[in-house]
């Protein structure tokens, strides 16, 4: 049963592995740099396994000690989980001692993997979930590691890599775009963002978008459900 | 800054991340019945998040200088297309990722 759902999950992640070999790497590369120690990117990837903060734990790292001001620019930073919760509410449940590690491991990636992926129906859920949270764990974890050892040593011409993640997005919004009978919420989303992106710049958009997603979806709520187009 | 404030600055880290992704499980436990609205949002949700994160990759992007955003727009016009014809996975993201890593090495190398 194990073996299965790993055979199911495990090219899923193949566009992870990429994304996050790379990004992982210049994060460890990047702490090696700043004089931290290859430990501070091994335990850190493994123990917050959130990219962005990462990156900017960082300079906090390096700033004066404020742990009133990390701790709420950590929330702010990763707010965007809380729809990703919602959204798994119904799917985690049952699932027994793995529902504490699907939750902990839940990244952008994992989650529109575990949310998007046609899991054969001979092929068990939780397991499926598990590898797929697994394997971009250790990637992630790995990464940053070997990043953080070897990382002033490499020298290889990796520009524009990074765009994998943003190639992985747009593919597994289309897949979600070809399976909804509406089109709506993916406007919204679009939209919402794109919008909150023009009129508040790059670092403060996502908590406005968020506000602007829900404040949508509240107000449509009664046409999308008569419509039926949500399964 | 000391051992011990790095220590806390990671753990404050981990606990703000963490907040966010328990938070849902903790207030709507799975003893009761998820209220409407909630599942209503769970099933809303997930096409807006993915439209919000395709943006969310391209924030660094500016239309207004240097290559205009030109090089994402066709490597995201690559994928689209790959997708739509093969609809395989792998082959649109390594596809794009290319066609993106070629521009951006070549014609739009700075």
């Amino acid at each position: 049963m194990k073996l299965k759902a790993f055979k199911a999950a495990f090219p899923y992640t193949i566009p992870i592995f990429a994304g996050f070999w790379f990004l992982g790497l210049a994060y460890g590369i990047y702490m090696n740099v700043s004089g931290f120690s290859f430990l501070y990117p091994m335990l850190m990837s493994l123990t917050i396994f959130g990219g962005s903060l990462e990156f900017i734990a960082v300079s906090m790292l390096l700033a004066p000690f404020a742990p009133v001001q990390t701790l709420i620019m950590a929330l702010v930073i990763q707010a965007r989980h809380l729809f990703y919760g919602i959204s798994m509410l119904d799917r985690f449940r049952g699932m027994g001692w793995k529902k504490f590690y699907l939750i902990f491991g839940m990244c952008d990636e994992t989650f529109s993997i575990n949310y998007t992926a046609d899991i054969p129906p001979d092929v068990d859920k939780g397991w499926f979930y598990f590898f797929v949270t697994l394997l971009n764990h250790l990637y992630w974890f790995s990464g940053a590691t070997i990043g953080g050892l070897v990382g002033s040593l490499l020298h290889f011409d990796t520009t524009g890599l990074d765009f994998v993640m943003t190639a992985m997005f747009v593919v597994i919004f289309m897949e979600q775009w070809m399976k909804e009978q509406q089109h709506t919420t993916a406007w919204l989303g679009l939209g919402s963002a794109l919008l909150c992106r023009l009129c508040f710049g790059a670092d403060q958009f996502m908590i406005p978008t968020m506000l602007c997603i829900l404040a949508g979806l509240t107000l449509f709520k009664n046409p999308l459900e008569r419509s039926g187009g949500l399964k | 800054m000391t051992l011990t404030q790095q220590i806390i600055t990671i753990a404050l880290c981990v606990l703000g991340t963490m907040a966010t992704r328990f938070l849902p499980f903790l207030v709507f436990s799975s003893k009761k019945p998820t209220p409407g609205y909630i599942q209503y949002l769970g099933k809303a949700l997930p096409a807006a998040i993915f439209g919000m994160l395709v943006i969310y990759c391209l924030k660094n992007v500016s239309i207004l200088t240097g290559s205009h955003g030109l090089p994402e727009l066709i490597a995201i016009a690559a994928t689209i297309t790959l997708h739509l014809w093969k609809r395989q996975m792998l082959i649109s993201i390594a596809g794009g990722t290319i066609c993106y890593m070629v521009l951006i090495q070549t014609i739009f190398s700075v």
